[in-house]
């Protein structure tokens, strides 16, 4: 490579090697095992999410993990929105209904609940942080609007440089996935307190939330011969709320990778046009040089 | 350096008028038209158009997103999830502005060392390269309260840890970390102050780079040789179509690592934890900042005296602004400074190493590597570079830039040249 073609080189990597030092997380989990790595269907370039499973993971979150996790930053329409699990309008509507929303105040100057609408966030499980930590032995269940986004886990060098160009960016959803699948009885002479739970990949392995769900506790939707389209186990229900979560976080993840694609193409067609351009204006002046 | 390659002539009768009056057309045809640009120019010097290019994106991405967001204590965090969810294309403009402000950072560090390789901060282009360290000054303050705003986790402990810095200063130290907090701990008057500055600043750098482009024009663009313009018509060609057709492909392919960031992995260069509203009641187990901060940060760890290592984190900063009188050397490239090309690559790694080191806990190992890079850094530029000058025994210079194109061809084999020099230092590309 040619001396300013190395310079480049070296300092892009210098700066790719800066960038990628700073995705180490803040959570750095000390002595944690790593996650396992999953197949996510919205990973990569061209990922999309999965309706049949974020309607799942939806059921999910309603039946088990919605009593203790709040869900507010969504409202309801963003269910039937594109890019997501896309129920329809009326199933939104119906679902939104079965939800009290505390509203007011009236013109009586009172405050009162009424049926949820579609335009309605979901309501919280707690009405506030304090009364959560009562309910839950002092903890504070997070709530899942972000929580894809929010967790994550050391990759450590050289994987933070690699994920940059694999672009494997599905640590929070791998780290969730571990942790609903994480717990094992905790090892001999591992002290736990009352209200404490062991788990595989929690940093520091001290959980404050029970083992949430268990094998064929959510009946997922059934197949003409009885059986259910897809096992119901842990390993499955946890799939399908991470994805469910994931979708949460970042709604746009759909339209903002397709529109990836054509920027790109576009970036490229017009670069090198730019460049044959470039290449015959610069030849005139190539020319006087060769004749000098 | 001022005869450019032709003059403005109006041509309209208005043109006329106006130009009698206030001569634009004249000032912008012998900024961007005329204006002579060495002819061996390489890719780097595109980043000039390239950063360009980034304060006008993220002026523009950054005004649209004041529109969405609210700067209030328990409103900011929800008002961004508000633009990334409900505002159309809200996702779009704000994950622009936030890897915006890492590729400006990119491409001024490129900037940064291309004109530390090359030599370009010597004289006559002292005050051209003071002003480029007070632009890159301004952008750290931009970038570091734009990052508060969202309110996040790392925003609100970064913010902390920052502020507090401040608060090593002998006597005035605790009451300056009270006014810039607007109380005793960050909270909503922070917030609101960091949102006017980061709303001021850049327009402050658009002024500064004004002056850079100015001060630019004056001495005229340093070259890959560092050897002066002797003959504007051999030694140049005329800014446009040269420059701008290889500045406007510099930016195109800049703009391709842009949107691989955007939409592929927006959230690489950011913390998980800065989605985690801000408490101040919950420490992150490991508060980083920033990763174009991060070789700073380590700076200011590796002493162990908190005063000592504010003193030099900025002394980090200040010491490229006397760069022009540390480096003794009478050559500008290190094409044709063989010693000073090796030190150059060595403080290249020392600086990404600094930067790994930032973010990793200061413990063990680590606080030792920091310290060795730390005085590295600095011996880099207060013993190496002035004594260097007076023993290095450069190569031999060529007589002008055409000289050197011509050597270059002639080496390369007579006419074919255009395709075998396209990238080599002494070549245009």
């Amino acid at each position: 490579m040619s001396k300013p073609g190395l310079l480049i080189a070296g300092v892009v990597a210098a700066m790719v090697a800066l960038a990628g030092a700073a995705s180490v997380p803040a959570h750095a989990a000390e002595g944690a095992p790593k996650p396992p790595r999953e197949s996510w269907s919205f990973s990569g370039p061209f990922g999309t999410y999965d309706r049949a499973q974020l309607q799942r993971g939806f059921k999910v979150y309603r039946e088990v993990c919605s009593s203790c996790h709040g869900l507010g930053l969504v409202a309801f329409r963003n269910l039937a929105e594109p890019g997501g699990p896309e129920f329809s309008e009326a199933q939104v509507k119906a679902l939104a209904a079965t939800y009290q929303i505390h509203d007011g105040p009236n013109d009586a100057g009172d405050m009162f609940d009424r049926p949820g609408r579609p335009a309605d966030r979901f309501p919280l499980p707690f009405p506030n942080e304090q009364a959560a930590r009562a309910s839950n032995g002092g903890a504070f269940p997070p709530d899942f609007s972000l929580l894809a986004k929010a967790r994550t886990f050391e990759r450590g060098f050289p994987w933070f440089l690699i994920d940059a160009v694999t672009q494997y960016q599905e640590q929070g959803p791998d780290y969730i996935h571990g942790i609903i699948n994480g717990y094992v009885p905790a090892p001999a002479g591992f002290e736990l307190q009352p209200g404490q739970h062991y788990n595989e990949y929690f940093p520091g392995h001290r959980i404050a939330m029970p083992k949430p769900i268990n094998d064929g506790q959510v009946e997922y939707p059934k197949l003409p011969n009885g059986q259910p389209q897809v096992p119901e186990t842990v390993d499955q229900y946890s799939r399908d709320v991470t994805a469910f979560m994931m979708w949460a976080a970042e709604p746009h993840l759909e339209a903002r990778k397709q529109m990836g694609f054509k920027v790109m193409v576009f970036l490229i067609v017009f670069a090198g046009l730019l460049y044959f351009t470039k290449k015959k204006i610069w030849a005139k002046a190539h020319d006087e040089e060769a004749k000098a | 350096m001022s005869s450019g390659h032709s003059t403005y002539v109006p041509k309209s009768a208005f043109m006329k008028w106006f130009e009698s009056r206030l001569p634009l057309g004249g000032l912008i045809h012998s900024s961007f038209i005329a204006y002579p640009v060495p002819r061996n120019l390489n890719y780097l010097w595109t980043f000039g158009g390239i950063l360009s290019f980034m304060l006008v994106a993220q002026i523009v991405t950054g005004v649209v997103l004041v529109m969405h967001y609210t700067p209030h204590v328990t409103l900011a965090f929800n008002s961004v999830e508000h633009i990334m969810r409900d505002v159309n294309y809200g996702w779009l403009i704000r994950y622009l502005h936030s890897n915006g402000a890492s590729m400006f950072f990119i491409a001024v560090y490129i900037h940064m060392f291309r004109g530390m390789y090359y030599g370009s901060y010597k004289a006559p282009r002292e005050v051209l390269w003071i002003l480029g360290v007070i632009i890159f000054l301004l952008m750290m303050a931009t970038a570091f309260m734009g990052y508060v705003l969202p309110w996040g986790q790392m925003s609100f402990w970064g913010a902390t840890v920052i502020t507090n810095l401040f608060s090593a200063l002998p006597f005035v130290g605790e009451p300056i970390v009270t006014w810039l907090w607007g109380g005793f701990s960050v909270d909503n008057p922070t917030l609101n102050r960091f949102f006017s500055l980061h709303y001021l600043l850049p327009f402050m750098i658009a002024g500064v780079v004004g002056l850079h482009v100015w001060a630019l024009h004056v001495v005229g663009q340093n070259n890959p040789t560092g050897v002066e313009i002797k003959d504007v018509r051999k030694d140049t060609v005329p800014f446009t179509p040269y420059a701008t057709i290889k500045d406007g492909f510099g930016i195109v392919c800049f703009m391709l690592l842009f949107a691989w960031f955007v939409f592929y992995q927006p959230n690489y260069m950011g913390h998980a934890d800065n989605y985690i509203p801000a408490n101040p009641l919950v420490t992150p187990a490991h508060i980083v900042p920033e990763w174009y901060f991060l070789p700073f940060y380590a700076i200011l760890r590796s002493i162990p005296d908190k005063l000592g290592g504010v003193l030099a984190m900025f002394g980090a900063i200040a010491v490229l602004a006397f760069l022009p009188w540390l480096d003794t050397s009478k050559v500008r490239s290190a094409v044709y400074r063989p010693i000073y090309r090796q030190l150059f690559w060595v403080l290249v790694l020392v600086s990404i190493g600094l930067g790994y080191l930032g973010a990793m806990p200061p413990e063990g190992g680590y606080v030792i590597a920091s310290r060795l890079l730390t005085a590295y850094y600095f011996i880099h530029f207060l013993v190496l570079l002035p004594l260097l000058g007076l023993i290095e025994k450069p190569k031999a210079l060529p007589n002008s830039i055409a000289d050197a194109v011509l050597t270059k061809h002639a080496g390369a084999g007579g006419a074919v040249v255009a395709q075998g020099a396209v990238s080599a230092p002494n070549t245009k590309g």
